[in-house]
């Protein structure tokens, strides 16, 4: 059954960075001169955008949650508006720690929420489309040896990877080789995406490694 | 020898200190100079006169001009064989006309890296070598002080005209009566910048109202900088060279009809490499061609030979004595005889007399055994010959033996120019390798000592066994003693440059070698007993699965990258954003670690709770085996569950939760005050509210002694008498808020919103972050160093923002050289006219320059972020001495630890890159810094120590 799971893991993830790939060359073709280093906003927007609806037609093909509640509709209506309520939070709250990490706080704010919307589609978007809006269920699989299933692994590796991506996406902004692709937010952006693709094809390998150690306590 | 960690870690950086003093002093050698040009000059020496006779020369002035104009043409980045070569001879079509038959002289000039404009220009004209101290010594003040050509000349009445780079201009401003500086920011304009040259040469070349006319080409270094010396480019661009030269020679030529000739000299300030940059010391980068054009010149006849080589520094003598100024007297440059070649014998003995007479001054100078030296004995023995030959000149001898006879004092002469000036350059041109190889020995030494002792010295006693005795009788030890003496005489007796550690005494040179040789044994012996003890089986496979949490991955990974960074010039230029960058995500783990701390307790259930105590108690006792640490570790993480549960209760939780945040603001504040700091700097001074008078100040600095008097006090009493550990603590209290205070009155007012952010965040950590978490002495050392480095830059920035150039980091050397030396302040007189804060901070209440304490100030308002953050470690861990005995050992031996890796990574990384190109301008001003560092984290470790005494 793990074996199964862990193969419908990585199609979907594989699936994730098709996406991802497509978004970098199929705008090209509908639109002149559309390139991600050049019209770099315009990518971050597509690619979000793209993530997103993949991620939520994806969960609900494969609905990796193990028991899905019969519930009402008003009870489905108020759980999207948390989650939307709570996702434009996380890219606040992003952006937020991007400013205090040192992006100008009046200009090119454009550009930090973007990047912001970006990491929040890579992090918060999945752990809503996995876990809904609940607090305690994330400040859970978010501690050590707190995932529940090889899903839930997975989302863990994948968050922290993007995370970490951006973090060393901003290494090459000070260094003064006036290249085109040091301009905020690219590297930033480019280093969440690489990270957040790692993630996804590190997951389920690391899950397939480390099958023995894995045992998933129901809760 | 048993050793507590605190005593061992000052040891340590004691000797390091030594290597990095004995590091410095081989990679800054002290320029050669003589006092500035303002200084009493002595009067030019008339003809060596006869002894004996009553006949005294009349040839006591300086001898009149020999060219009426001269026309300096500098093309940057002008290489030889652009000249000389093939491409000159395809592209330059009237230039190797005008050398091959025309009266003209051609000549190789050798640049002396750094093959960089400023420095060039400054060679071209002072005739001196710019050393690195000499660059950042006038930085701030960025006009040549030297005594220069362009400044004797404006002195006696020329006219001169500059066009071109406008580095000249700030060099030397007002010196020019007309002036078109030309920026060379925009690398890739390769026809404007010469366009705005040459717009204004036709004017010019028709006005007679100039006596020396510079012009600064910049398009072909543009060129070689961004398409290489092989481009298509470069052709044309020589082509247009060789049009502006035709075109000014025709004119100077037109010209001439009164009695002095005019001269065109046409020279490079430096070559490029191969791929087209320059600042190295390869043979394409120092060899530029240096052309004489004048119809004074005989026409040259017969094949064309090699250009003669010569140094790029006799262009400022040559050019002095063509125009009848006195040869700055910091030149190291001889005359370049063939220019005044067709003077009478008497005129050219005249004026190569003067020469060697300014460069046998500058010698006596600069060093003691002057009289030793064979250029010396050679010009003494010239001056003799040449009284003799004006003798028979004075006589009326004027036949071929006379001419014969001055031929041969000509030539004794020129031997004495040619000795002198080679002895003189000597003492600046290259990098002291063996003094820098030694200290640098010293200093690996001593990281690899540390690195060795961290086991031990973090353990639960912080006491260590240092091995002394038995490497210092083995038999390795005296070889090696040997072997480095041997190599010691061998590579001074051999070494044809100057070098610092073969002059010192030859007792101290065998001082420091046993020192080496000791260290090295002591290393070998450290690892020894390593392999000993890691040959015992390990027991306890529980200590192996300690878990790393976040903020060790954080520490362990951000001084990696620190280190790492520091090879690339950019990342030393912005390391502030690197320090900003850190503390930022150390801000943000820390408010990740207290939210888990938080909410997993909250709903913590007990079973998990007893769980996770057995798991400690296992822990504990697999850790009890090994003497590690661990136990600490295992006692905090349970004080941690115990503490928080205590802490959940009221409101102080949300406050906890929220300091990571409120201190990441401030941070963010504080980095953004800097780039606004712009307008609050040149805002008019509004007051500083302490030192608005000496009287003021003065009553301020005895509150502040009398602060400080009484936690000294309290100190010694909780030392010797008492062993309330209050007392203690009141006392360091006492220390950290005079040295605050202090602070206060030395930084200027738009910098006092860093010390209150600074105590802000202060209080914050330790009452919210440290004492909830409960990190252990290693990890609270290691980010208050952080946060002190962070401040050190905050504070930084603030100072020197209104200076806040592209040349960021020379500005900042200046300070710190003010600071080692104080030797800046001696320089320009005592006056406020540096404008760094820094040394202003030293004449707070002192109406005059009072050197002690000037020092003290200023290297303490340079410091306060580093030392205020000690300081307040030191407080915070004796605090904690209930904890565990050994935390203030611990913080000391870590406090070592962290600034000694990138001291020792960084030494090495700049042996490596001397010849880089940024190297006077990032790597060297961060290397001062960092040594000055070294003596501080020194005395802050000394003082660690001294109040750890009681623990032992």
């Amino acid at each position: 059954m793990k074996g199964a799971e862990v193969g419908r893991l990585l199609t979907a993830n594989l699936l994730c960075v098709f996406a991802i790939t497509l978004t970098t060359f199929v705008p090209a073709f509908f639109w002149d001169g559309f390139t991600v280093l050049g019209t770099h906003l315009t990518w971050l927007c597509i690619c979000s955008v793209c993530v997103s609806t993949f991620n939520i037609i994806l969960h609900f093909v494969l609905k990796p949650n193990l028991t899905p509640k019969r519930s009402s509709f008003a009870h489905k209506i108020s759980r999207f508006l948390k989650s939307c309520i709570s996702f434009f939070m996380s890219c606040v709250l992003f952006h937020a720690i991007i400013v205090l990490y040192g992006a100008p706080l009046i200009e090119s704010v454009a550009e930090t929420f973007l990047l912001a919307v970006l990491l929040s589609t890579f992090t918060t978007l999945q752990c809503l489309c996995l876990l809904g809006p609940n607090i305690q269920a994330w400040i859970r699989v978010f501690t050590k040896n707190g995932a529940t299933s090889i899903w839930e692994s997975s989302l863990q590796i994948t968050t922290i990877c993007s995370i970490l991506g951006t973090w060393f996406g901003a290494f090459p902004i000070p260094l003064d080789w006036d290249r085109p692709w040091q301009v905020w937010p690219i590297t930033c952006s480019l280093g969440a995406t690489f990270g957040y693709v790692a993630g996804l094809i590190i997951a389920p390998l690391w899950i397939h490694w480390n099958r023995k150690q894995l045992t998933y306590k129901s809760r | 020898m048993r050793m507590r960690s605190g005593v061992f870690a000052f040891s340590c950086l004691l000797v390091e200190a030594l290597g990095v003093a004995l590091f410095l002093r081989g990679f800054f050698p002290v320029p050669v100079r003589t006092l500035p040009r303002r200084e009493a000059r002595g009067n030019p020496p008339a003809e060596p006169a006869p002894s004996g006779t009553g006949m005294v020369s009349n040839w006591t002035k300086i001898p009149p001009p020999v060219f009426k104009k001269v026309v300096i043409v500098l093309i940057d980045a002008l290489r030889d064989d652009f000249v000389f070569g093939s491409k000159g001879k395809q592209f330059m079509p009237y230039t190797t006309q005008v050398v091959e038959k025309g009266t003209s002289y051609s000549f190789i000039a050798e640049a002396k890296p750094p093959t960089v404009t400023m420095p060039r220009i400054k060679a071209l004209m002072t005739g001196s070598i710019p050393g690195f101290i000499d660059v950042i010594v006038n930085l701030n003040t960025p006009a040549l002080l030297d005594d220069n050509l362009i400044w004797q000349a404006k002195t006696a009445g020329k006219r001169i005209i500059f066009y071109g780079d406008d580095t000249w201009v700030k060099l030397f401003p007002k010196h020019f009566v007309e002036y078109d500086g030309t920026t060379s920011f925009f690398v890739s304009d390769f026809t404007e910048v010469d366009d705005n040259v040459t717009r204004h040469l036709d004017r010019v070349l028709k006005r007679e109202d100039w006596d020396l006319l510079i012009l600064h080409y910049l398009g072909l270094d543009h060129i070689g900088h961004i398409m290489g010396p092989n481009s298509p480019l470069v052709g044309p661009k020589l082509r247009e060279m060789d049009n502006v030269l035709k075109k000014i020679h025709i004119s100077l030529l037109s010209k001439e009809q009164s009695s002095l000739p005019n001269l065109l000299v046409v020279c490079g300030d430096h070559g490029m490499s191969e791929t087209g940059s320059h600042g190295g010391s390869s043979e394409g980068e120092v060899h530029t061609p240096l052309l004489f054009i004048s119809s004074a010149f005989e026409k040259r006849s017969g094949p064309l030979t090699q250009p003669e080589l010569v140094q790029q520094t006799d262009l400022a003598s040559t050019l002095a004595v063509s125009l009848g100024l006195p040869i700055s007297r910091n030149s190291v440059g001889k005359l370049i005889l063939p220019v005044v070649g067709g003077k009478t014998m008497r005129e050219q003995l005249r004026f190569v007399h003067l020469n060697g007479f300014q460069l046998s001054r500058l010698l006596q100078e600069n060093t003691p055994a002057y009289e030793k030296d064979p250029g010396y004995e050679r010009f003494k023995i010239a001056e003799k010959s040449h009284s003799n030959w004006i003798k028979l000149y004075l006589e009326g001898n004027n036949s071929e033996i006379l001419l014969n006879l001055g031929k041969k004092v000509l030539k004794q002469y020129l031997e004495a120019l040619k000795t002198l000036s080679s002895s003189l350059s000597k003492q600046v041109a290259q990098y002291d390798m063996y003094s820098m190889m030694v200290g640098s020995v010293i200093i690996m030494e001593v990281l690899l000592l540390l690195l060795l002792s961290i086991p031990k010295a973090l353990s639960s006693q912080a006491v260590f066994e240092v091995p002394l005795s038995p490497p210092l009788f083995s038999l390795l030890f005296y070889l090696m003693c040997l072997v480095l003496c041997a190599v010691h005489v061998i590579i001074c007796t051999s070494a044809k440059s100057l070098c610092y550690f073969c002059s010192m005494s030859w007792l101290m040179a065998v001082g420091v070698m046993m020192l080496i040789s000791a260290l090295m044994c002591i290393i070998l012996s450290a690892i020894m007993r390593i392999f000993e003890s890691s040959r015992l089986p390990v027991k306890n496979p529980i200590v192996s699965s300690f878990s790393w949490s976040e903020v060790d991955v954080l520490i362990l990974a951000g001084t990696i990258g620190h280190v790492v960074s520091l090879g690339a010039s950019s990342f030393i230029e912005e390391e502030h954003q690197t320090w900003y960058f850190l503390t930022t995500t150390l801000c943000l783990v820390l408010g990740q670690e207290l939210c888990r701390n938080n909410f997993l307790l909250n709903e913590c259930d007990p079973q998990h709770r007893t769980t996770m105590k057995q798991n400690f108690d296992a822990v504990k006792k697999a850790s009890d085996c090994k003497n590690i640490d661990i136990s600490a570790a295992g006692n905090s993480k349970l004080s941690k569950n115990t503490s928080s549960a205590e802490f959940i209760k009221g409101s102080d939780k949300w406050i906890s939760l929220a300091s990571p945040w409120i201190i990441l603001i401030c941070c963010r504040l504080l980095r953004s005050l800097n780039q606004t700091g712009v307008q609050w700097a040149h805002r008019p001074d509004f007051g500083h509210w302490l030192t608005r008078g000496i009287t003021e100040a003065r009553f301020v600095y005895v509150f502040i002694l009398g602060i400080v008097f009484t936690g000294t006090k309290d100190l010694l009493k909780s030392q010797f008498i008492s062993t309330d550990p209050s007392v203690k603590s009141t006392g360091l209290w006492e220390v950290y808020s005079g040295l605050v205070l202090l602070a206060a009155l030395l930084f200027r007012p738009h910098n006092l919103p860093v010390l209150v952010f600074c105590l802000l965040i202060q209080t914050m950590m330790t009452k919210y972050i440290w004492r909830p978490l409960t990190f252990d002495a290693a990890q609270t050392t290691i980010m208050h160093y952080w946060f002190g480095q962070a401040f050190f830059y905050f504070q930084l920035w603030l100072v020197h923002i209104s200076q806040l150039t592209k040349h960021f980091p020379e500005v900042y050397c200046v300070f710190i050289i003010a600071t080692c030396s104080s030797y800046a302040v001696r320089i320009e007189g005592n006056s406020n006219g540096i404008a760094t804060v820094d040394v202003s901070a030293g004449f707070v209440g002192l109406e005059s320059y009072v050197e002690i304490p000037a020092i003290f100030f200023t290297v303490f308002a340079t410091y306060a972020g580093p030392l205020l953050w000690a300081i307040h470690l030191l407080y915070y861990l004796s605090s904690e001495v209930k904890r565990s005995s050994t935390a203030v050992g611990h913080g000391c031996f870590c406090y070592a630890l962290m600034h000694s890796i990138p001291v020792a990574i960084y030494i090495v990384l700049v042996t490596v890159l001397r010849y880089h190109l940024f190297i006077w301008s990032v790597f060297s001003p961060k290397l001062l810094y960092e040594g000055v560092h070294v003596f501080i984290t020194a005395a802050i470790c000394l003082f660690f120590t001294a109040m750890d005494q009681k623990h032992s």
